[in-house]
């Protein structure tokens, strides 16, 4: 790297190491966490660009130049903790401000060229900014247990089937409570989405998450994120709350709240997000 | 948690704020947010790595648990409960399997049975 590159944050980092930007925001109003620490263990700065703020931390180009990185990546150990690192990031500034989420590893080389970006989509990021101004994500999920299985155990104990054929003859009712179980969950999950947008600002419907891969008895029917302004975020989470009950009476549905989140869902512009609308 | 401008914001929920349900982070921050050309070019959607690592999260619970990842334990449906209904259709598999080996044997010709037999017992001496 060439001297014009001086190194704005003094000490520690080298000044080969690259620029890992985790958000955009407005300037902040509210100091992050001191003790606040990002990706590689390395506090957060904010990078100021006009009336833009761009959340940087220097990375070392052997972990992060595009080779290594992509390495990386398919290293399940390494990713968990760097996707951590990055949540806990947006999570702290998400309780100062609300900032524009970036996808995971952004990395540029090094402060011009953030602030190139920080230029280049000036308009972008002020009308997303303004979009989610003031407004929070709160995650929804809707799971449907796996009755077949929860039978498959109750029957278990007393009377273990007499042979092969008992024993598929078996599966076969299963099978079809199942697909009854599965339309009052598709029914549930569609009213209850119907009912959450119409107290948010807005929502998306994301596709449900490993359901097939995960071997397990929660069937995820319904994953939807829905966009709300802080101020009506209690009345919404009571509302979830509600729900829950109502889930439990509904079959064996459970709806799973998650957030306050940043934005993520949120941060297209109207126009290149194709269909996702709800 | 420090206060936020608006105030009254709930408490996290879920893994928003307590950092605890992996695969809940990793769908938001590598599927979800904005997407900029960065310098350094990864293209994540290439790597399809949400679903390819969930699927490696879930697939191999041993070995994530090695690695201290274990949200799932936290989660009342996917709790042990859950690994005994799995092993009790496994189970039930398994005898379907055995009886079907039995029925099978039983037609099998008595001098494959006595040749079987007869192994058997040559190795056991070999011990």
């Amino acid at each position: 790297m060439n001297a014009a590159n001086a190194d704005q944050h003094g000490g520690g980092p080298h000044h080969d190491d690259l620029r890992y930007v985790y958000a955009v925001c407005r300037p902040l109003a509210a100091p992050l966490a001191a003790d606040l620490t990002g990706v590689g263990g390395v506090p957060p700065r904010q990078l100021v660009h006009g009336d833009l703020v761009a959340l940087v931390g220097p990375v070392p180009e052997r972990d992060f130049a595009e080779q290594p990185l992509r390495a990386h990546l398919e290293d399940l150990d390494w990713l968990s903790e760097t996707a951590r690192a990055h949540q806990r990031v947006i999570d702290a500034l998400t309780t100062v401000t609300c900032p524009l989420p970036l996808r995971l590893a952004t990395v540029f080389r090094d402060d011009s060229g953030v602030r190139a970006m920080l230029e280049d989509g000036s308009e972008r990021f002020r009308r997303v900014l303004e979009r989610i101004d003031g407004r929070v994500e709160w995650g929804v999920k809707v799971y449907m247990e796996n009755a077949e299985e929860a039978k498959d155990t109750a029957s278990e104990a007393s009377d273990a089937p007499r042979s092969g054929r008992d024993y598929l003859r078996r599966r076969r009712s299963q099978r079809t409570a199942q697909e009854e179980n599965w339309q009052r969950a598709e029914g549930f999950a569609r009213e209850l989405h119907e009912r959450l947008s119409g107290h948010a600002d807005d929502s998306r419907l994301h596709a449900p998450q490993n359901s097939e891969l995960s071997r397990t008895p929660g069937r995820n029917v319904l994953n939807a994120a829905y966009l709300v302004s802080r101020a009506h975020s209690e009345e919404f989470v009571e509302l979830v709350d509600r729900t829950k009950d109502e889930g439990a009476g509904a079959g064996p549905l459970r709806v799973e709240l998650t957030g306050p989140w940043a934005a993520y869902s949120f941060t297209g512009d109207a126009d290149d997000e194709e269909g996702t609308t709800a | 948690m420090t206060a936020s401008p608006g105030g009254g914001l709930p408490g996290p929920y879920g893994s928003g704020g307590g950092g605890a349900n992996l695969a809940d982070i990793l769908e938001r921050v590598l599927d979800k947010g904005i997407v900029i050309a960065g310098d350094i070019k990864i293209n994540l959607l290439d790597i399809e790595l949400l679903t390819i690592k969930l699927r490696l999260i879930v697939a191999s619970i041993d070995k994530a648990k090695e690695m201290g990842i274990d949200w799932w334990e936290d989660d009342p449906a996917l709790s042990s409960g859950a690994r005994r209904a799995e092993l009790a259709r496994e189970n039930n598999e398994l005898k379907q399997r055995l009886a079907e080996l039995e029925e099978r044997d039983a037609l099998e010709p008595a001098e494959t049975k006595a040749e079987t037999k007869a192994r058997a017992k040559a190795s056991e001496g070999d011990t």
